[in-house]
Formats: C-alpha cells, sequence, structure tokens
C-alpha cells in the first residue's frame, strides 16, 4: 500500500469556492494531512516539493455514477481496476451502482466494496438497490443496507415501472436518510432503441428511443416526490424536458438535484453515422438542443452534478452488432478534460462552479463527510489539474480494464496532473 | 517529335473500299458472312464495310457489335475500369462467317476476348479477322485476314485513330508517347 | 459518357452515394441485360474470383439473385447462412471478416439483422463489401433494381412520382429508394399508418401521408411494402383485416389512379393483404420485372466493384 505522502505543493492557484479560496497558494501535507495553506511556505527538513506552478489545485473530485462491476463482471472492471481509472480522471471518490451479480442489495456486497476499496485506498461509497434484486417488486433492506454503509438507494438501469411501489421506495428511503438515485426511462417506450429518435435515427436507419420515455418518468418521480418529500437525484439526466421538470420543481423547493454525464453536453446523436458500439448509451446522446438544455442547466445550476456514468464493456461485449452491443461508455479518465475543454474553454462554466459540480455539490448532496472542501487539519483529498495540456485520447491513455471510451480521438485540452486521494499522492505528471 | 499521318480521309476510304473487296473475294458465298465489330472504332469500321459491300454487291450483310470489356483478361488492373456499353449480336451467328473487325491490331488480347465471347454466341463456321492497321507487338498467336496497313511501331508509340463518327475528321497518326 | 468511373470499394447504402453514382450502375445494368437473352448466359468477368454471400438471415430472393448474378459474371460463389442467435456470443463479425481475408476472397455480399453491419465489416476488411440489408438501414441493389424498373417502365425519373405504402419505419428498401430517388430527382410520397412511418420523415425529402388517396391520386409508381404479419402483435395496427380494408391496393383503389400506374413490390408478396391478387397478376403488376432486372442490376454492382483496385 502506498504511504502516506509528505510533500509541499508549491505556486498552485486554488480553487475552492467552500473556503473562499482563489488564487496562488502553498499546500503542506505531512503524513497525509494537510498541515497548513498559505501564499508561500518554505520547504523544511528536506520535504518533497511539488512545483505546481502552472496547475490549478481542486477540492478531490466525486463521481456520483459508476460501474466497477464486481461481483460479477470482474472481466469488464474489478474494485482495483475500476479506483485507479478514478484516480487518473482525478477522483477521489466515487458512488457505486448496485447491478452488479449478485446486485448490491445486502450488507455482504456492501461489505465486499468497501473492503476491496480500502485495499487501494479509496473512498467508494456505494449504492444499494431499491427493490429486492432490481426488480421492481418488493421493497430492498434500506436499512440494513444504510448501516453497512450504503448511501443512496438506485435500481439504476432500470427505473420501478409500479408507481405504488415507488411512492413507498421514496418513503422507506426517506426514513433511512437515503437519496434516492432514478434512472428515468420508460422502457415500455424507448422499446429497442439504440439511439435518440429523430431525423438521425431515421436517417441511419436504427431503432429510435424518444425523448419522452425519460421525460415521463422524470416527471413521475417529481410528483412521487412531492407527495412523499423523499430526497430524489435524477440520474445521467439528458433531456431538455427532464431539466425544465427538474428546473420547476426545485422552483417548488422540491428536494430534485440532476447530475450530467461528459458525454451528455459534448455528443450528440448525429454521431451515430458511423455505427460506433461505443457511442451506444443509456439514455442515449440527444440532439443538439438537448445539449444547449444541458449548457444551460449546467449554468443555472438546475443540473448540479457531474457524473460519468462510468459503464466499463470488454472489447469482446463491444464488438457485436449495434442491435446487440450493451449500452455504456467508460468516462473516468477523460471526464475533467472534457469539461474542461466543453464547458470552462468555451465559457459556459467557471473554474469555481466546475469544483461545484466535480466536488462540492455531491459532497452535500449525499453528505460526503470530509469531502468538497479544502481544510487544513483534513485527509488530503485533492485534484490537480493543467487547465492547458492538449492532448488526444487514445486507448493508451485509459487505465480502466475495458477500452469502451466514446471519445477515443477525441481532442482535449486540459488534463488531470495528480490526485491526492485519502493522504496519499498519485502522480500522473 | 510530331505525329506521323498513316491514313488521311480519302487513304482510309481506299483502303475500306479494298478490304470490302477483298473480303467478299476470299468468300463466295455473301450470305454467310456477317460482321462483327469491335467497340468503339472498330464497331464504326464495320458499319461502313458493311454499306461498302452493299454499294457493290447490293447486299446487307448483318451486322453486330461487340463490347469485350466483360472478357477482358485485365479487370482491376487496367488503368481505370472500362464503361460496359453492351454487345449487340441480333441474328444468329451458327454455321456463319464471322469477320472481326477492329481499328488497330497490337497485342492480340483484345482479339482473343472477342474470339472467346462470340463462341459464347454460338458456333460459327469460322472466324475471320479484318484490321485497320496491323502495329506488330502480338503477345498471343493471332494473325489478322485482312490488313488495312502494316505499321511497324516501337512500344511506347500511340497508334490513333480519329473517325467521323466521333466528332472529328477521319485520320490515322502515330503518336509518340512523349507527346500523347 | 464516357470516362465516368467507379471508386467505391463497398456498396454499402444509396445515402453515401453521388446521382453520378447511381447513374453509373443504372447505365451499367442496361448493358447488362442482353447477357440474359445469350444463349450462353454466362460472361468471364470474374472467373478466378470468390465471392462469399454471408448472410445472417434469412433470404431467398436476394440470395437467389446475387448467387446467379455472380455465376453470369463466373465467380465462384460460397455461401454462408446462419442465424443470428448462433453468431451472437460466439464469431464476431471481425473474426469472421479475418476468416474471410485468409481466403483471399475478392467481395462479399452481406446480410445482417442489425443496421450499420455490413458498414463495419468494410472498415475491417480489404476487399468489397456489398449490403444485401442491414437491420432497418438499407437495401441498396433492391433500391438500384426499383429504380431500374422504373426508369425502363417511364423513360426517366426526374419528376417521376413513386408512392411507397405499407411499413416504412422498418423497411430498407423504402430507405434506399428514398435516398436513392430523391437524388435523382423523383418525387416520393410515403404512406403508411402513423404508427409505421418514421419520426422526422419530412426531413428526408418525401411527402408523409396516411391517407391511402392521396398516395394514390397522381402516383406513377405504387411500390408496395411487405407487412410483417407480427407487428400487429407489437400494436402498430389492430388487425391484419384493417389493415387491409384501410392500406390494400386493389382494383378499386386503382380505378383512382393514373391509367399508366405501374404496381411494384419487392416480394414476397403477402397476397390480399397489402395487395389484392388480382392486381398481383394483372396487368399494371411488374412485379417479375423487377425480379428479372435484379440480376442485371447486381451483376452491374458486382462488375464494378471488382474494377476497383485494392
Amino acid at each position: 500500500m502506498k504511504p502516506l505522502s509528505n510533500i509541499l505543493i508549491k505556486g498552485s492557484h486554488l480553487i475552492d469556492p467552500a473556503s473562499e479560496r482563489d488564487g496562488k497558494f502553498d499546500v503542506l501535507i505531512e503524513k497525509g494531512t494537510i498541515k497548513k495553506i498559505a501564499p508561500a511556505i518554505e520547504p523544511q527538513n528536506g520535504i518533497e516539493v511539488l512545483d505546481a506552478g502552472s496547475f490549478h489545485l481542486f477540492p478531490g473530485f466525486i463521481d456520483l455514477h459508476v460501474h466497477f462491476r464486481e461481483p460479477g463482471f470482474e472481466q469488464k472492471e474489478t474494485i482495483l481496476t475500476g479506483c485507479q481509472a478514478a484516480l487518473r480522471g482525478g477522483f477521489v471518490a466515487c458512488v457505486t451502482m448496485p447491478n452488479t451479480q449478485p446486485p448490491c442489495d445486502n450488507q455482504s456486497v456492501v461489505e465486499h466494496i468497501l473492503s476491496k476499496s480500502r485495499e487501494v485506498p479509496f473512498r467508494l461509497f456505494p449504492a444499494g438497490t431499491l427493490t429486492r434484486n432490481r426488480e421492481g417488486k418488493e421493497l430492498s433492506e434500506m436499512a440494513d443496507l444504510k448501516r453497512a454503509g450504503a448511501i443512496a438507494v438506485t435500481d439504476d438501469g432500470n427505473w420501478v415501472e409500479d408507481s405504488l411501489l415507488m411512492r413507498r421506495c421514496m418513503e422507506y428511503a426517506s426514513m433511512n436518510n437515503l437519496v434516492v438515485i432514478t434512472h428515468a426511462e420508460d422502457h415500455r417506450l424507448s422499446a429497442d432503441g439504440v439511439m435518440n429518435e429523430g431525423i438521425f435515427s431515421t436517417s441511419y436507419g436504427l431503432k429510435g428511443s424518444p425523448v419522452e420515455s425519460e421525460i415521463i418518468a422524470v416527471s413521475r418521480d417529481i410528483e412521487l416526490v412531492r407527495l412523499t418529500k423523499a430526497d430524489l437525484h435524477v440520474a445521467h439526466i439528458s433531456t431538455a424536458g427532464a431539466i425544465e421538470l427538474v428546473r420547476r420543481a426545485q422552483k417548488d423547493g422540491l428536494p430534485v438535484t440532476a447530475e450530467v454525464t461528459p458525454h451528455h453536453f459534448s455528443l450528440t446523436d448525429e454521431l451515430l453515422e458511423t455505427y460506433n458500439t461505443n457511442l451506444k448509451m443509456n439514455p442515449p446522446l440527444r440532439s443538439r438542443a438537448d445539449v444547449e438544455a444541458i449548457k444551460k442547466g449546467l449554468k443555472d445550476g438546475t443540473i448540479g452534478m457531474i457524473a460519468t456514468d462510468h459503464a466499463p464493456h470488454t472489447e469482446e461485449d463491444k464488438m457485436a452488432e449495434i442491435n446487440y452491443a450493451p449500452v455504456g461508455t467508460i468516462g473516468l479518465e477523460t471526464a475533467a478534460g472534457v469539461a474542461l475543454t466543453e464547458l470552462y474553454h468555451k465559457k459556459v462554466l467557471t473554474l469555481a462552479q466546475l469544483a461545484e459540480k466535480f466536488s462540492i455539490n455531491p459532497a452535500k448532496r449525499f453528505n460526503l463527510k470530509g469531502y468538497g472542501v479544502i481544510r487544513e487539519g483534513a485527509l488530503a483529498n485533492l485534484t490537480l489539474v493543467d487547465l492547458e495540456e492538449k492532448w488526444t485520447v487514445t486507448k493508451d491513455c485509459l487505465v480502466s480494464k475495458s477500452r469502451n471510451s466514446c471519445f477515443l480521438g477525441a481532442e482535449l485540452r486540459g488534463r488531470v496532473k495528480a490526485a491526492f486521494c485519502l493522504g496519499r499522492f498519485w502522480n500522473y505528471a | 517529335m510530331s505525329d506521323k499521318v498513316i491514313f488521311d480521309e480519302d487513304g482510309l476510304l481506299r483502303t475500306l473500299k479494298r478490304l470490302a473487296h477483298e473480303i467478299m473475294e476470299r468468300n463466295a458465298k455473301l450470305e454467310e458472312i456477317s460482321l462483327l465489330g469491335i467497340r468503339t472504332g472498330g464497331a464504326h469500321l464495320a458499319r461502313r464495310l458493311q454499306s461498302l459491300i452493299e454499294e457493290i454487291s447490293q447486299v446487307k450483310v448483318p451486322l453486330g457489335i461487340l463490347d469485350i470489356t466483360l472478357y477482358r483478361d485485365d479487370l482491376g488492373g487496367a488503368a481505370s475500369q472500362p464503361e460496359v456499353r453492351g454487345t449487340e449480336i441480333d441474328f444468329d451467328i451458327n454455321s456463319k462467317i464471322v469477320v472481326l473487325i477492329d481499328d488497330v491490331l497490337f497485342t492480340g488480347r483484345t482479339i482473343r476476348s472477342a474470339i472467346d465471347q462470340v463462341i459464347d454466341f454460338g458456333r460459327p463456321k469460322s472466324i475471320q479477322l479484318a484490321v485497320l492497321v496491323d502495329r506488330g507487338h502480338r503477345e498471343l498467336p493471332i494473325r489478322p485476314d485482312f490488313v488495312g496497313k502494316n505499321v511497324p511501331t516501337a512500344r511506347e508509340e500511340q497508334v490513333k485513330v480519329e473517325l467521323k463518327e466521333e466528332g472529328g475528321k477521319d485520320k490515322v497518326v502515330v503518336r509518340p508517347r512523349a507527346n500523347a | 459518357m464516357s470516362g465516368r468511373v467507379w471508386k467505391r470499394k463497398d456498396l454499402l447504402g444509396l445515402k453515401d452515394l453521388e446521382a453520378e453514382e447511381i447513374e453509373l450502375i443504372l447505365d451499367t445494368a442496361e448493358s447488362f441485360q442482353e447477357i440474359g437473352n445469350r444463349p450462353i448466359k454466362k460472361v468471364p468477368t470474374l472467373q478466378g474470383r470468390t465471392v462469399v454471400n454471408l448472410f445472417f438471415e434469412p433470404s431467398t430472393r436476394t440470395r437467389i439473385s446475387f448467387e446467379l448474378a455472380e455465376k453470369r459474371l463466373s465467380a465462384d460463389t460460397v455461401n454462408f447462412s446462419t442465424d443470428i442467435s448462433s453468431t451472437i456470443k460466439g464469431e464476431t463479425v471481425k473474426d469472421t471478416a479475418k476468416n474471410l481475408e485468409a481466403l483471399q476472397v475478392s467481395l462479399v455480399i452481406m446480410r445482417h439483422p442489425s443496421s450499420g453491419a455490413p458498414h463495419r465489416l468494410a472498415r475491417y476488411l480489404k476487399c468489397g463489401v456489398i449490403n444485401a440489408g442491414d437491420g432497418i438501414n438499407e437495401h441498396p441493389t433492391q433500391a438500384l433494381l426499383d429504380m431500374f424498373t422504373v426508369r425502363q417502365k417511364k423513360g426517366k425519373l426526374k419528376g417521376v412520382k413513386v408512392s411507397f405504402i405499407g411499413d416504412i419505419l422498418h423497411s430498407r428498401v423504402a430507405r434506399s429508394n428514398i435516398w436513392g430517388l430523391t437524388k435523382l430527382g423523383a418525387e416520393v410520397t410515403v404512406c403508411g399508418p402513423r404508427t409505421l412511418i418514421p419520426r422526422d420523415a419530412e426531413q428526408l425529402g418525401v411527402r408523409v401521408t396516411t391517407n391511402l388517396e392521396e398516395a394514390v391520386d397522381g402516383a406513377d409508381v405504387i411500390n408496395l411494402l411487405r407487412i410483417q404479419l407480427e407487428r400487429q402483435k407489437e400494436s402498430f395496427f389492430p388487425s391484419i383485416r384493417e389493415y387491409a380494408i384501410t392500406y390494400q391496393i386493389n382494383r378499386d383503389v386503382l380505378k383512382k389512379a393514373k391509367p399508366d400506374v405501374v404496381i411494384m413490390h419487392p416480394g414476397p408478396v403477402n397476397r390480399g393483404i397489402e395487395l389484392s391478387s388480382d392486381v398481383v397478376d394483372g396487368p399494371y403488376s411488374i412485379i417479375l420485372d423487377q425480379v428479372t432486372n435484379g440480376l442485371a442490376v447486381r451483376m452491374a454492382v458486382l462488375y464494378l466493384l471488382s474494377g476497383v483496385k485494392s
């Protein structure tokens, strides 16, 4: 195991809205703990110095939506490789989705995930299932899941179609202080669509899944929040219509939040022309208008968080034809680069806003203590970023066990150079 | 170096008349003869020979057009894929004397293709070959029965046949490759 | 006329082709028609070349037509037909491609139930690929033979009014025809129940209607699409009976059509459903001309693709 680090980060530009720091600071880390943050700290006792004069330092990034596939699909990803991919992308904590085999619907799977992540060490926050075996028929044992360490419940990949059951889930989850994460999709309506329904699905001869599938699901879930007052978090929101519903719900004071993935704010359905299975995901890439609505939602705060929906699949899985290939793209290693390229350099969001989306808001929403702020006396969880480095995404850049990135070949501006996770230094300079 | 003229308009006409006579002399029974011109130049010459023979003998011998593209042996290897224009033979060639007509005889490969194609249409009594220019350099054991003119050439030279039917004047020249 | 050269390694769809390329195929096909009338219906053009017919979906007509076209060009043909379920978890398209490459085949004809499968195969292969139908995407040679037949009967394509009737949503034939016909200036109408019209179809440059009379009125050509009987179970229409009452082309409906209208169908016909038997066998029908022309069109495509240097 990596030792706790002793290091002086020199000259980096701190972006830490929570402590209202935005400027050049030195950060001294001793035995993994942030000892001192000051404009100038002299190195003493021969401590290692990291010259970070051209980099920006953020509170450690948190990814609210990853699939680490363990237990059950270790050929796609393991907790170890998933955590390594997360670190390479500058993430210091992740929320794992429960669609494993067996699913994370009982305490032993939660414990397995936590114990594996401690070996890295890395901080995982498991989400448990909303219903037993993700079948949408009975409540899962949420209190037990919570006791074991789950911080949220979701049937990600499935939407609970039974509205009565969903009401009970929300009531029961809120009693246990668990956030309900919804994978909002009316499966009957999206049927066997492989891409967004519209002129491009028509023109490429691929079955489409309409935006209404998401809008209807989000709409019902919000109405149930009105009824139950449960904490609802909409995963990977992708449509203008659903964003508008979330915006109105927030205006009404309902505890509804939303996350978006880097691919949904940067890519459109037009790209499916090549039948590239790495572009097959769920929800599918949407239209240009939806991408604009997402950017607006990020800007005005309706969408408070960015999460990758890192969904590894082996090359063989993705080699299948587009009708049969599994859905999903990996995203941990590229998320910060894509966000900087598409949101910061194109002036959609400021660096402070990016810190909110990647760290502060996720920490607040899921009550992740010790995250989302850079504080003296705390274990170092930090992300060091070069805003300007230009790089091309190739398979060699990927650390994940799978290589199914929809961004292969993309040219990005901005890259993670190092991460401090639980006081350990991961250097990618 | 400039073009060397082999035939002008008059020369071509005289030569075609001679060829018409030779074909008729060789084949006493005119009703047995049919002409097959090889696209594109040979087809035009065959049409002219057909009317010359008709002028002389008052007999209109059947005329067909051969497109040998599909019988070439260099598909995908030629500089560019030739366009297929179609073969037109609307008479029975079985037991007929078929006279193949082409403008320039060079390697002999075109004639090989043409013979193969004719045989797919039936079993002629015999196949004869009439060419306007024989420039040598044969790669196959093929020799013409009727020749307008033997023109010794260098391999890299070009024999250009320009005909009225293609919108120009009748003219046959030898062109050095460098000027092509 | 002269100097037109085919440059593509593959024929994957009409969406990607220029109008001139489509015309070159149609003109070339015209020259191939005559071979069918010869005593020996065979030319040596593709002698010594191997063409593989790779069918991951059942097909009789298209496969026979391709095979015959290949044989008339003297190619050696190999047929590989399989149900997708047996390959779905086994050999990938990439492995299939590598195997074919190792066998040094010259051309691959591929039919696959997933849209885009031939496009991916083509990317893996140095040799040419012809799409013989992919999912609900394209069936270019069918559309080409349809266009060839329309041109043969109407003398032109520009300004010709062609109406497609039936399941447009799941029809690769309709999709390829729409791309090709609109590129060559024909006026295309698509007609069927609203449930079977693809989203934003108007944006492809066609007129969309759910009213059969509107589609028939003024049409020079009516091209029927086979209605899959399973669609009824998926609630695309309430019953075969109602579909036939609303959308069948029969003698009564044709009374309102132009006197020189022609009826086409890619086959196989559901007699009594999309088309009444008397119309199938009647004077308007040019369904068998389509079949005959299919050979010439496929020969032309095989010829053109074989001439491309790899």
